[in-house]
C-alpha cells in the first residue's frame, strides 16, 4: 500500500471544525420512537410506490414501497409494526414542503423479516447484483440520494480509472462518516470490495481529510492486514474537499468537465455510508433501514453520533441527545455550510440525513446585515469552482441572467465558501440560487411558449381547413338545391350525396390531419422521453427537470390532439348519420311505418298475452284481431313505401346495418385505443420498460380504429354487396320474425322493469344506473335492426291487397293508440314543465329522460297519425266520405302540432347553438345539422298540412 | 421558540467584515504616516484630521440626502479610508481648502454620486487628488523638505504647520523643496549624473528620506498581504512593470533616464502600488485581470514620469486604468472548474 498522490484545488476555506463535540460519546442507539415517518421520496428521482395499505402489519426489513421507474428506489420497514397511515407529512426539505409518507407504528418487537443475503455476488451476473442493490433501497448517502444502482450502471459507460470512496467529510460539525469508519471498518472495506467487483476500476482510493486520524489509522491497519490494494489518500483539511468534484481534483488532478459527470472521465465516487449499506445488503441481506447521523450543536447537552432508523422524527433524536429547547435557535439539517434550516423538529431522518445541527444563537448568530460588495475578491479566492462570485452577484442583482450564465453561474456548486468569506455579509449563494431558479423558469417558460406556439399554429391550420370545408359544403348544398329543382325525380339522392358525403369526407380529412399531428406529437414525446432517460442515466440532474417539464407538456399536447381526434371521429359518424333522415321524405315515412309495425307488434303481443291469461275475453280477441289487421296494414304501407325506393331503401337498410356494425367496431377499437393510451401514460409515468410494447399496441389499435373509421366514412363499397344479399333473405324471414318477437318481449320486460323502478320511487339517476335502460336500448336497437332486415323481405312477400279489408278495424285501434300517445306526450310535457318550474336548467332537463320520452311519444304520435291518415286516405275517399272530414280535420290538427313541435325544436336548437358558440366548431356544426333536419321536418309537416287542407277544401267542395 | 430559517451557509468568517477590512487598510498606512510626520513635520497629521472630518461630514450629508442609514454606512470606514489616503498623498503643508476640496470631491462626486461604496468606477481618492492637482498646481507642488536640506534648516513646528495650513506662512518657501521626482523632471538638459550631483532635490539625503517613506508603505502593504486583504497581483505587477520599464530605458539611455531603484523608491511608488491601485472597487477582479491592471498602471506611471507633464503619474495612471478595468475584466475571466478554457469577452452566445 503506497501513499496516494494528493493534488490541490482552487480556493477553499478553513471554517472552524467543531467536530470534537460529537465524538466524545460513543455511538448512540436511540430507543424506538412512537412512530416512524417514511417519506416516499428519499432519493433523487421518482417517489417510490407504496406496496402496503393502512393497517398492514410489516416486519423489519420488509419492502413497503417499490421503485417507480428507472430513477427511483425501494423503501423498507425500519422495524416491525403496523402501517398506521399513508399521508402527507412535513419532510426535511429546504422549502419546508410536505410529501407523501408511510407512517409506521412500531410494535416494539423489532422482528426481522426473512433475510436473503446475496451470497453468490461474486459469481452471479452483475446486473443481478445491481438489481438486488436497487431492491435493497440503496441510494447515495452522502448528499443527493442518487440511486446507487443507477450510478453504478452509469459508471459502466467508460472504463473506470478511479473508484473514489468519499470519506472526506469536510463540513464542520459532521462526524457521522468518521464514526462509521471507526465502527464499521471491516464492513466498509468489504462493501468497497463488492463495489469494486462491480465496477472494476484501475484504482480504488479512499479520500479522507487529515482531521480523522483515528479513522485513518483504523483503515490503514485493516488494509495492511488484508493486503488490500485499496489506497487511503489523506487530504488536507479544507472545505469543500468532500465535494465530489473537488475530491476528484484532489486525488486525480482531473476536472469533471462542466455539464458532465465523473463517469464521463472514468471516475466513480461513492460515499462511505453507501459502501457499508452495500455490505449489509449483500452479506446480511439487510436493506437500508438505518443510518449514522450526527447530533450536534450547543443546544444539545450530549452531542453524539447515533445509528438512527430511517423515519425517526428529529424531535425524538433531539430528546435523546438532551436538547435544551430554550437555547435552540437554529435547527439545521446537514452541516453549517450546505445544510438547510428546518422549522420544525417533526420531520423524519431520511437516507441522506447525515447531521442534525441544533445551534444556539451564539453558535450560529443571525447573519450581519448585508453591506455593499466592495469587490474585495475574497469570494473569488475562496471559490473552489474558480468562479467570479462578485461578478455573478452583480449580474444576479441586476437580473442579467445571460451574463450570469456566461460567467458560468451553473458551475457553482453552492458550497457557500464565498458567502462564508464575504466581508460584506452578502448571502451570495442565496442570490445564485435565486438566479438559477429564475433562469430555469425562463427556460421552461421558453419551452412552454414554443409548445404553445406550435399548438396555436396547428389550431390555426385546422380552423382554416374547417373554413374551407364549410365553404365547400355551402357550395355543394347550393348545387344540391339547384339539382333538386331541376331533377325532381331523384331529389333524395342529390341531397344525400351533397350533404352526407362532403361532411363525412371533411371530418375524415380533419381527423387525418389530427392524426398526423398526433403522430408528430408522439414522436416528439418519444424523443423527449428518450432524452429524459438518457439524462437520468447520466445523472444530468439539471436537465432532468427541464426535460420532464417538456415531456409532460408534450404529453398534454398529445392528449389534447387525441381528444380532438376523438371529437372529430365521433362527429364523423354523426355527420354520416344525421343527413340520413333528411335524405328523403320516403325514408322518413318508411321509418315511421316501421316504427308503427313495431308498435303494433308490441301491442299485439301484449294482447295475446292477455288473451292467454283470459282466453274467454272477447274484447281482447277483437282487439288482437284489430291489431293484427293493423300490423298487416302497416306492413303493407311499409311495402308500398319500400316500393317507392326499393333499391335505395334496401341498400340503405343494409348499409345502415353494416354502418352500425362498423360503428360499434369503431367504438370498440377507439375504446381499445383509449385504454392502451391510458396504459401508455401510466407506463410513461413510471418509466416502465414495457413502454415500447404498449406503444406498439397503441399504434395497432389506432390503425384498427382508423381503418374502421375509413370504412365507416365511405360505406359505399359495402352497399352493393348488401343489396345482393338481400333478395336471398326470404327464407330467413321467419327466423327474423321470431327474433323480432323475442326482441320485443325484451323491450317490454325492460320497460316494465323501468316502470316498476319508477313506481318504487327510484329517481332517474338510479334508473339510469340500473341495467334496465341499457337493456331497453339494446333491445330496441336489436328490434330496429331486425325490422330493417324484416321489412325489405316483407315488402316482397306480403300481399299488397291483404291489408285493405282490415282497415276499418284497425282504425279504432289506431285511435286508441293515438290517445295513448297523446297522453304520453302530455305527461312528458308536464314533467318537463315541472322540471322547469323546479328551476332545473336546460342541461339538466336535457339529461333527464323526459325530453327523450316526449320525443318518442311525439314520434309515436306522428307515426300513428300518418298511419291513420294514409290507409284511410286511400280507401275512405271512395267509400266513406262522411268519415273523411273529421279524419282530415284531425290530421290537419296533427300536422299543425307536428309543425309547431318542429318549430319549437328549431328554437331550442338555435338557442343551444348560441350557447355553444364558445364550444367547439364540431359541436356547433352538429347542432346546425340538427336544426336543418328539424326545419326539414317542419317543412314536411307544413307541406303535408297544406295538402291536407287543400284536400279538405276539395272534399268540402265535392260534397 | 421560532426557529430561524435562512439558507446556507450558516456560518461566516468571524470578525472579518468590510469595516474591518477598511480599518486594517487605514492601520496599514500608519508606518507611512509616522515616517512622513517624522520627516516632514506635523502637516501630514493635520491634513489627515481635516480630511477625515471633511470626509465624514460629506458622506453623512450625502447619505442623509439619499435617505440611507447614515450610521450604518459611516461605520464601514470607507469614507475615512478615502480621507486617510488623500491626507497622506497631499503635500504636508497644503492649505486646508485644497484638502477639503479634494476630499469633498472624492466623496461626493467620485463615490456617492455613483451610488456609494462599491459602485464607484474610479478610485475616489485619486479623483480628488487629480482634481486639486490640476486646479491648484502651486500648492500641490510645495512638498516640505527634510530639515537638513531646506533653507531654514528645520522642519515646521506644529504651530507653524497649523499656520501654514490655515492661514499663510510667509516663510513657507524656506521649508519646502522639490521632491526627487520633481527635481529629476526639471533637470532639463542635464544628464542624470550631473543632475544627481547638482540638484538639491536629488541629494542622497532627500532620496533616502523618500526611500524611507516608500519602505514604510511597503511594510504596510506587506501587512495587508499577510492579512489577505489584498493579493500580491496588483502591487507586484505594478512595481514589476515600473521596474521593467525604467530598467529598459535606463539600459538604453543611462545618461538621461533614472535607475529602476530611483523609480521604485521615490514618489508614490509603494503607496500607490499597495494602497491606491489595490482599491478593490475600482480595480479588476480576477487575478489575471489584476496583473494586467497593475502592469498597466506601472507602465503609465513610468510614461508620465518620463515624458508627461507631471512629476509623478500614480493618480493618472490609476484613473486611466480604472477606465480600462471593466474591459480587462471581460477578457481575464478565470478558467472555471470543468471548463477547458476561460471565457473571454462578453460574447454571450458562444459557449464552451
Ligand atoms: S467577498 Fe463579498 S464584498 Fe468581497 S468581492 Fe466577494 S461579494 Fe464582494
Ligand atoms: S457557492 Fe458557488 S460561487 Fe460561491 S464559492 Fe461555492 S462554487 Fe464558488
Amino acid at each position: 500500500m503506497q501513499a496516494a498522490q494528493i493534488f490541490s484545488f482552487h480556493g477553499g476555506i478553513h471554517p472552524e471544525q467543531n467536530k470534537a463535540q460529537s465524538l466524545q460519546l460513543p455511538l448512540g442507539r436511540p430507543p424506538l420512537p412512537n412512530e416512524l415517518i417514511l417519506p416516499l421520496g428519499q432519493h433523487i428521482g421518482q417517489s417510490s410506490r407504496p406496496l402496503v395499505k393502512i393497517g398492514d402489519k410489516v416486519l423489519k426489513g420488509q419492502t413497503i414501497a417499490m421503485n417507480n421507474g428507472f430513477l427511483s428506489s425501494f423503501l423498507h420497514a425500519p422495524t416491525s409494526g403496523t402501517i398506521s397511515a399513508i399521508e402527507e407529512r412535513l419532510i426535511a426539505h429546504p422549502s419546508g414542503l410536505s410529501d407523501l409518507c408511510i407512517i409506521l407504528t412500531p410494535d416494539g418487537q423489532d422482528e426481522w423479516t426473512e433475510l436473503t443475503p446475496l451470497v453468490d455476488w461474486k459469481v452471479g451476473s452483475k446486473t443481478d447484483v445491481l438489481a438486488y442493490l436497487s431492491e435493497m433501497g440503496i441510494v447515495g448517502m452522502g448528499g443527493a440520494g442518487f440511486p446507487t444502482q443507477v450510478k453504478l450502471q452509469g459508471a459502466h459507460k467508460h472504463p473506470l480509472s478511479h473508484f473514489i470512496i468519499n470519506a472526506a467529510e469536510c463540513e464542520p460539525y459532521i462526524t457521522a462518516d468518521d464514526m462509521l469508519i471507526r465502527e464499521k471498518t471491516l464492513e466498509l472495506i468489504l462493501g468497497i470490495e463488492i463495489l469494486q467487483h462491480l465496477v472494476e476500476a484501475d484504482q480504488v482510493v479512499i479520500g479522507i481529510e487529515d482531521n480523522k486520524p483515528t479513522a485513518i489509522a483504523a483503515l490503514n491497519r485493516l488494509l495492511d492486514e488484508r493486503n488490500s490494494t485499496i489506497k487511503v489518500a489523506v487530504v488536507p483539511t479544507k472545505y469543500p474537499s468532500g465535494g465530489e468534484k473537488q475530491l476528484i481534483q484532489l486525488l486525480t488532478n482531473k476536472e469533471v468537465p462542466s455539464g458532465q459527470h465523473p463517469a464521463d472521465i472514468g471516475i466513480l465516487c461513492q460515499n462511505v455510508g453507501t459502501c457499508v449499506a452495500v455490505h449489509d445488503a449483500i452479506y446480511q441481506g439487510k436493506p437500508l433501514i438505518s443510518r449514522f447521523t450526527t447530533l450536534t450543536g450547543d443546544a444539545l447537552k450530549s452531542p453524539q453520533n447515533v445509528e438512527a432508523l430511517l423515519g425517526t422524527p428529529i424531535a425524538h433524536l433531539l430528546d435523546y441527545a438532551e436538547s435544551e429547547q430554550k437555547k435552540l435557535h437554529r435547527l439545521v439539517m446537514g452541516g453549517p455550510m450546505m445544510g438547510y434550516t428546518l422549522d420544525s423538529a417533526v420531520v423524519p431522518i431520511v437516507k441522506t440525513s447525515n447531521c442534525i445541527l441544533a445551534a444556539t444563537k451564539k453558535e450560529l448568530p443571525t447573519p450581519a446585515p448585508e453591506q455593499a460588495c466592495i469587490r474585495c475578491g475574497m469570494c473569488e479566492q475562496a471559490c473552489p469552482a474558480s468562479l467570479l462570485p462578485q461578478q455573478l452577484l452583480w449580474f444576479s442583482k441586476s437580473q442579467e441572467h445571460e451574463k450570469a450564465e456566461h460567467y458560468n453561474l451553473f458551475d457553482c456548486i453552492e458550497c457557500g465558501a464565498c458567502s462564508y468569506v464575504c466581508p460584506s455579509s452578502i448571502p451570495l449563494v442565496q442570490y445564485y440560487r435565486h438566479s438559477k431558479s429564475s433562469i430555469r423558469e425562463a427556460r421552461e417558460a421558453n419551452v412552454k411558449s414554443d409548445l404553445a406556439k406550435q399548438r396555436f399554429e396547428a389550431r390555426q391550420a385546422r380552423q382554416e381547413a374547417e373554413a374551407a370545408e364549410k365553404e365547400a359544403k355551402r357550395l355543394a348544398r347550393q348545387k344540391a338545391t339547384t339539382q333538386k329543382a331541376s331533377d325532381k325525380a331523384a331529389p333524395t339522392k342529390a341531397a344525400t350525396s351533397a350533404t352526407a358525403t362532403p361532411s363525412a369526407a371533411s371530418t375524415n380529412d380533419e381527423s387525418k390531419k389530427l392524426k398526423i399531428d398526433l403522430a408528430i406529437g408522439k414522436t416528439k414525446l418519444k424523443k423527449l422521453q428518450k432524452q429524459l432517460l438518457a439524462a437520468q442515466e447520466n445523472e444530468h440532474l439539471e436537465e432532468i427537470n427541464a426535460l420532464q417539464q417538456q415531456a409532460t407538456e408534450q404529453e398534454k399536447q398529445v392528449a389534447l390532439l387525441e381528444e380532438e381526434l376523438a371529437k372529430v371521429s365521433t362527429a364523423a359518424p354523426s355527420a354520416a348519420a344525421t343527413p340520413a333522415p333528411a335524405k328523403a321524405p320516403v325514408s322518413d315515412e318508411l321509418k315511421k311505418a316501421k316504427v308503427d309495425v313495431a308498435l303494433i307488434g308490441v301491442k299485439l303481443k301484449k294482447l295475446q298475452k292477455q288473451l292467454l291469461e283470459n282466453p274467454d275475453d272477447n274484447e281482447i280477441k277483437t282487439k288482437i284481431a284489430g291489431f293484427e289487421a293493423d300490423l298487416k296494414a302497416a306492413q303493407a304501407l311499409l311495402e308500398k313505401l319500400g316500393a317507392n325506393g326499393p333499391a335505395t331503401t334496401v341498400a340503405k337498410a343494409a348499409v345502415s346495418d353494416e354502418l352500425k356494425k362498423l360503428k360499434i367496431d369503431a367504438a370498440i377499437a377507439k375504446a381499445a385505443v383509449k385504454k392502451v393510451e391510458k396504459a401508455l401514460k401510466k407506463a410513461e409515468e413510471i418509466q416502465a420498460p414495457e413502454i415500447d410494447a404498449i406503444r406498439q399496441q397503441l399504434k395497432e389499435a389506432q390503425q384498427r380504429a382508423d381503418n374502421l373509421e375509413k370504412t365507416l366514412a365511405n360505406p359505399a363499397p359495402a352497399a352493393p354487396a348488401a343489396i345482393a344479399s338481400s333478395p336471398a333473405n326470404a327464407d330467413a324471414d321467419k327466423k327474423r320474425k321470431i327474433d323480432l318477437a323475442v326482441a320485443k318481449a325484451g323491450i317490454k320486460k325492460a320497460e316494465k322493469n323501468i316502470a316498476l323502478l319508477k313506481e318504487q320511487g327510484k329517481d332517474e339517476a338510479e334508473i339510469e344506473a340500473s341495467e334496465w335502460p341499457k337493456k331497453l336500448a339494446e333491445a330496441q336497437a336489436k328490434l330496429a335492426t331486425l325490422e330493417t332486415e324484416t321489412n325489405p323481405s316483407e315488402t316482397a312477400t306480403a300481399p299488397a291487397a291483404s291489408m285493405t279489408p282490415a282497415n276499418a278495424d284497425a282504425d279504432k285501434k289506431r285511435k286508441i293508440d293515438l290517445a295513448v300517445a297523446k297522453a304520453g306526450i302530455k305527461k312528458a310535457e308536464k314533467n318537463i314543465a315541472l322540471l322547469k318550474e323546479q328551476g332545473k336548467d336546460d342541461a339538466e332537463i336535457e339529461a333527464s329522460e323526459w325530453p327523450q320520452k316526449l320525443a318518442e311519444a311525439q314520434a309515436k304520435l306522428a307515426t300513428l297519425e300518418s298511419q291513420t291518415n294514409e290507409p284511410t286516405a286511400a280507401p275512405k275517399i271512395e267509400t266513406k266520405t262522411s268519415d273523411e272530414k273529421p279524419n282530415l280535420a284531425e290530421q290537419i290538427k296533427k300536422q299543425k302540432i307536428a309543425a309547431a313541435l318542429a318549430k319549437a325544436q328549431i328554437n331550442k336548437l338555435t338557442k343551444r347553438l348560441e350557447n355553444s358558440v364558445e364550444g367547439t366548431p364540431e359541436e356547433a356544426e352538429s347542432i346546425q345539422q340538427e336544426i336543418l333536419a328539424a326545419q326539414q321536418k317542419q317543412q314536411d309537416a307544413e307541406r303535408l298540412l297544406a295538402q291536407l287542407t287543400h284536400s279538405q277544401d276539395n272534399t268540402q267542395e265535392n260534397r | 421558540m421560532a426557529l430561524l430559517r435562512i439558507t446556507s451557509p450558516h456560518t461566516q468568517r468571524a470578525g472579518q467584515r468590510t469595516s474591518w477590512v477598511m480599518q486594517m487598510v487605514i492601520l496599514a498606512t500608519l508606518p507611512g504616516i509616522i515616517v512622513q510626520t517624522w520627516l516632514f513635520g506635523w502637516g501630514t497629521a493635520i491634513n489627515l484630521i481635516i480630511a477625515g472630518i471633511t470626509a465624514l461630514l460629506c458622506e453623512a450629508a450625502i447619505l442623509s440626502m439619499r435617505r440611507r442609514p447614515v450610521a450604518f454606512f459611516l461605520k464601514d470606514y470607507s469614507a475615512l479610508l478615502t480621507a486617510v489616503l488623500l491626507g497622506v498623498a497631499l503635500p504636508p503643508a497644503v492649505p486646508w481648502w485644497v484638502t477639503v476640496t479634494a476630499v469633498g470631491f472624492a466623496i461626493i462626486f467620485a463615490k456617492q454620486i455613483y451610488g456609494g461604496l462599491g459602485n464607484n468606477p474610479f478610485n475616489p481618492a485619486m479623483v480628488g487628488y487629480a482634481i486639486v492637482l490640476v486646479s491648484f498646481p502651486v500648492p500641490m507642488s510645495q512638498w516640505l523638505g527634510v530639515q537638513e536640506l531646506v533653507a531654514s534648516g528645520n522642519s515646521l513646528s506644529f504651530m507653524q504647520s497649523l499656520q501654514a495650513i490655515f492661514h499663510h506662512l510667509p516663510a513657507i518657501d524656506s521649508y519646502t523643496m522639490a521632491t526627487p521626482l520633481d527635481g529629476f523632471k526639471h533637470k532639463d538638459l542635464l544628464d542624470s549624473d550631473t543632475a544627481f550631483n547638482t540638484i538639491a532635490a536629488l541629494q542622497t539625503l532627500n532620496l533616502r528620506s523618500w526611500m524611507w517613506v516608500n519602505l514604510a508603505y511597503l511594510l504596510g502593504g506587506i501587512a495587508l498581504l499577510w492579512l489577505r486583504i489584498i493579493t500580491w497581483h496588483t502591487p507586484v505587477a505594478l512595481l514589476g512593470a515600473l521596474f521593467v520599464m525604467s530598467g529598459i530605458f535606463y539600459l538604453i539611455d543611462p545618461s538621461n533616464a533614472a535607475s529602476p531603484v530611483f523609480h521604485l523608491t521615490t514618489g508614490a511608488a509603494m503607496f500607490g502600488a499597495f494602497f491606491i491601485a489595490t482599491d478593490p472597487v475600482s480595480s479588476c477582479t480576477s487575478n489575471r485581470g489584476k496583473l494586467v491592471y497593475g502592469a498597466g498602471i506601472g507602465i503609465l506611471v513610468y510614461v508620465i514620469r518620463a515624458w508627461g507633464g507631471y512629476p509623478d503619474g500614480m493618480a493618472f495612471g490609476v484613473l486611466l486604468m480604472n477606465f480600462a478595468a471593466p474591459l480587462i475584466d471581460y477578457y481575464t475571466q478565470p478558467r472555471t472548474y470543468g471548463h477547458k478554457k476561460a471565457k473571454t469577452g462578453l460574447n454571450i452566445k458562444e459557449d464552451n
